[in-house]
């Protein structure tokens, strides 16, 4: 329950800091609302639509209405994919507009003292430390290795959690141990001729669960003729603090980045994974209130770039790639396609490959519900979103399906293994799948 | 505040899942795309049936409650906007394509269906559903009956009305009743289908259509002419059917409009001329590359300073969709964007044009100008901020004096957004006292109690001096 002390100084701060012009901005022409995922499977909810959601806003922010709880039921269903912004002819920075709301909602309210517990945890004391993520994957390399894993599938131990969580835990990746997660080399060479000085940002599960992934897309990149520069200080991005309402953390996190990054003398700085590079692409916005920080973060935001991008750049789609014949779709990142705009690298990449059929997934361009933890937290509409993505999804009749941030990855294995289809389609980076694909000289 | 019976009863009839009265629901839908209206409603209620309407409908008349049937609320002339609270009926629930039928031509839909949804499934069997306004991704065809929807086909296929044959209806008292049918021909009577559609949800709640298909024109081109001045393309429009060709579409883009558009869509606009029209033709193909050569031609000898045919269908689909994003792409460039669509015959297009212009420097503000030129339907479109006051009455005087104009040249205050309350008090304008008294008279028949949508079409403080000086149409 939100009292009326805090529904007041929502109200205040919602007023005082949510950005008036933008919010006028929305013309309410509607055009977001078929984009939207929440809009169409809460069966055509306005509240739970971008227009609807802005127009809340306003009318907390203008004293209209009160920010109850149905207000904030409406803000925290939306997944923060962002599709509608692509659409909003009048240019709408909905994304901004919801984290700044987020964030009001979260500073100024009391949570139950076990969701604080919580949120402290994850947010404070995990995230911000890359060595604490190593660890606890190590935990869970040794708990899938040691049959434990087995033991609990057998027992029915799992059988006590959500389901969701539940069949999360049978999709996890295998974790790498401790071993395979050493440090790695802070600058590498490129295999030939050197074409580009790049850094590259690891982030925090790309670099721990899904490290064989962070090191396929070195080899790649490598082969492209990029030298890398990894910078050691480097923190998690704080995408997922800054959608939950946690921005000042996300300040702390961005500025410490910067800090790592802007010392290198490199032409751009690479991610793998959608909702890491759409973050750290948005830090100038983060700080741009920030005298002392908001041109070094605009610097930062310039250099972001995805890995896709620099291999069509740098022609790697002209090496020989090779893969047994199989049809190919491809599942976009929300962020990576609505934030940093790009659709076309990864499905070039994926033509540019020898005997496979790529076919399109229809609305491959929407989300799949996985939205950062979203799935955990919403597991009811994320599940709905699943369900009809694995519709489109199944018509391709593929048998592999390529992703490009780990969040989509783990939801399209959900839905794989919800659908019982996990024996005949294989869900995989895009970086893992191009280097399955290439054929050395 | 409603009396607590009488939503107890809509509860009963909807149950509690598909009624809601809170305030965030409340406040969601208490607009819609005409900007500076909001108003909230009292409840929100989406019926799952016909029979469900009938007995909201009953209840609304016996406890005189107003009733606003909302589709996806995209209309512009605030027709969807609950100005006297009541109770907003939604229908998300009806958005069933009931029966495609191929022998007579026709598609039967319940009101909720999406515009676009339906042009696509009818196209899939090679039919062909030609209304498109801008909002088709998201419109309802029930709020395109009730607002008599246009679009950019308008010229050479017409609009809403000329594609619905027959209705399902639930009137005010409760009745429901059927009008038209799968008929090319019915003189029986008075044609209450063409009076309902566009009636603005005045009269009665529409529960079902059964529209006219045609059958899919096989081929289109697509062709951009760029004008340096900006009454050259005009004067090209009426040269066009003048030479008696009626292009499927024939779209007008002023310079400001151009550069916005271009921004927002990227599709290699010219960005530095005066005008641009896009044109499209569809049919058999030898008709089709005919009249497109013809169309060039008369691009050319009307000083247009380039003429280009779209290679490809992406190529023009990508002009399509910068059309279409116009209106919205300019509200990009101020915080309040108000859109009129004055329509005049098209051989008065250039005096309109040049009109609109001289009224927009005489009021000192900023209209944008596009639209569907070919059938003399213009889209001045002004920004603005409605914070600022004085600007405000300035912007309020200057469409005043462009829908004066628009009528002095033989044309009326709305071509297809509808009058809703945005324009109710220009209605006599165009249609006289007498005109006024008998619009008043059929709503009285139909809805005494005036709980059907009130405070549209009419309002209160018409503009009937006017009326007199100009009762010359």
């Amino acid at each position: 329950m939100t009292t009326p002390e805090e529904k007041q100084k929502i109200q205040e701060a919602f007023h005082q800091r949510v950005d008036d012009d933008e919010l006028l901005n929305c013309m309410r022409c509607g055009f977001c609302l078929p984009k939207c995922p929440t809009y169409i499977e809460s069966g055509y909810k306005e509240s739970h639509s971008p227009r609807g959601r802005i127009a809340l806003m306003k009318a907390v922010s203008d004293g209209l209405i009160e920010p109850d709880e149905d207000v904030e039921r409406s803000l925290e269903l939306c997944l923060g994919c962002r599709a509608c912004e692509p659409v909003c002819p009048s240019g709408v920075p909905y994304g901004h507009l919801l984290e700044e709301v987020r964030d009001i909602i979260n500073q100024n309210k009391k949570f139950p003292f076990k969701t604080r517990v919580l949120r402290k945890i994850v947010f404070d004391h995990v995230f911000p430390h890359h060595h604490r993520i190593k660890t606890l994957t190590n935990l869970l390399s040794y708990y899938q290795s040691t049959g434990m894993q087995n033991i609990m599938h057998k027992t029915g131990v799992l059988n006590m959690f959500p389901d969701t969580l539940a069949t999360m835990e049978k999709v996890l990746p295998q974790a790498p141990n401790k071993k395979k997660m050493n440090k790695r080399e802070t600058i590498m060479t490129p295999v030939n001729t050197k074409k580009k000085r790049v850094a590259f940002f690891t982030g925090c599960l790309m670099d721990s669960l899904f490290r064989e992934t962070n090191d396929a897309t070195l080899e790649l990149l490598k082969i492209a003729g990029c030298e890398i520069v990894i910078p050691d200080q480097q923190v998690c991005c704080g995408a997922l603090h800054g959608h939950s309402g946690e921005k000042e953390r996300a300040r702390d996190l961005a500025k410490k980045n910067i800090k790592a990054f802007e010392a290198l003398n490199v032409d751009y700085i690479l991610t793998n994974a959608g909702g890491c590079g759409a973050f750290l692409s948005d830090y100038d916005h983060l700080l741009k209130e920030d005298e002392e920080w908001s041109g070094r973060a605009k610097k930062l935001s310039n250099k972001i770039i995805d890995f896709s991008s620099i291999l069509v750049a740098l022609d790697f789609h002209q090496n020989h790639l090779f893969l047994h014949q199989q049809v190919i779709t491809y599942q976009d990142s929300c962020h990576l396609r609505n934030v940093l705009g790009i659709k076309d690298a990864p499905r070039r990449l994926i033509k540019a490959i020898d005997h496979i059929t790529f076919q399109e997934m229809k609305d491959a361009d929407t989300c799949c519900g996985s939205a950062g933890i979203y799935n955990i937290t919403e597991s009811e509409m994320s599940m709905k979103i699943l369900d009809k993505k694995m519709i489109n999804t199944k018509a391709t009749h593929a048998t592999t399906i390529v992703t490009s941030n780990p969040g989509c990855l783990l939801q399209m294995k959900l839905g794989v293994e919800r659908e019982g289809m996990a024996d005949k389609v294989r869900i995989v980076h895009l970086a893992d799948l191009l280097l399955e694909a290439y054929q050395p000289n | 505040m409603i009396d607590s019976n009488f939503r107890k009863a809509l509860i009963e009839v909807v149950g509690k899942e598909n009624f809601d009265d809170t305030n965030t629901e409340k406040l969601v839908y208490s607009y819609d795309a005409t900007p500076g209206f909001q108003a909230m409603p009292d409840a929100v209620i989406a019926p799952r049936s016909t029979e469900e309407i009938t007995e909201i409908v009953k209840l609304c008349n016996d406890y005189k409650v107003p009733i606003v049937p909302r589709g996806s609320g995209t209309n512009l002339c605030a027709g969807t906007c609950p100005l006297e609270g009541g109770v907003v009926l939604l229908f998300k629930h009806l958005n069933n394509i009931l029966e495609i039928d191929e022998e007579n031509l026709t598609v039967t839909v319940q009101p909720g269906v999406i515009t676009s949804s339906l042009i696509e499934a009818v196209e899939e069997k090679g039919f062909f559903y030609p209304p498109d306004p801008s909002s088709m991704k998201i419109s309802t065809i029930g709020g395109n009956i009730n607002e008599n929807s246009g679009g950019l086909r308008g010229l050479k296929y017409g609009v809403t009305a000329d594609y619905v044959l027959g209705l399902q209806l639930v009137l005010p008292n409760g009745e429901t009743i059927r009008t038209g049918g799968k008929l090319a021909k019915d003189v029986a009577g008075y044609d209450l289908t063409r009076l309902m559609v566009g009636s603005e949800g005045t009269l009665a709640i529409i529960t079902e259509a059964t529209l006219k298909l045609i059958p899919k024109p096989n081929d289109t081109k697509t062709l951009l002419a760029i004008f340096d001045r900006m009454e050259d393309a005009a004067e090209t429009v009426s040269a066009i059917i003048s030479n008696k060709i009626i292009p499927s579409t024939l779209e007008f883009l002023d310079n400001l409009t151009l550069n916005v558009v271009e921004d927002y869509a990227k599709v290699g606009l010219p960005t530095d001329v005066e005008a641009v029209l896009l044109i499209e033709q569809d049919g058999h193909q030898n008709v089709v590359e005919e009249d497109i050569a013809s169309i060039s031609e008369i691009c050319s000898s009307n000083k247009a300073v380039s003429v280009h045919v779209a290679e490809t269908k992406e190529e023009a689909e990508k002009l399509r969709t910068a059309r279409r994003s116009a209106l919205s792409a300019l509200a990009r460039l101020k915080p309040t964007t108000i859109l009129e669509d004055a329509t005049v015959p098209r051989s008065e297009i250039p005096k309109m044009v040049r009109s609109i212009n001289d009224i927009a420097q005489k009021y000192n503000v900023n209209i944008c100008t596009f639209g569907h030129a070919g059938d003399g339907n213009l889209h001045p479109t002004c920004l603005t901020d409605g914070r600022d006051r004085e600007e405000m009455q300035r912007v309020e005087a200057a469409f005043e004096e462009i829908f004066k104009k628009a009528i002095e040249l033989g044309g009326t205050i709305t071509g297809e957004h509808g009058v809703g309350v945005m324009k109710a008090q220009y209605l006599g304008l165009k249609v006289g006292a007498s005109g006024l008294d008998i619009m008043k008279s059929i709503k009285t028949a139909i809805d005494p109690h005036h709980i059907m949508n009130p405070g549209k079409v009419f309002s209160k403080e018409s503009m009937m001096k006017e009326v007199v000086n100009n009762d010359n149409t």
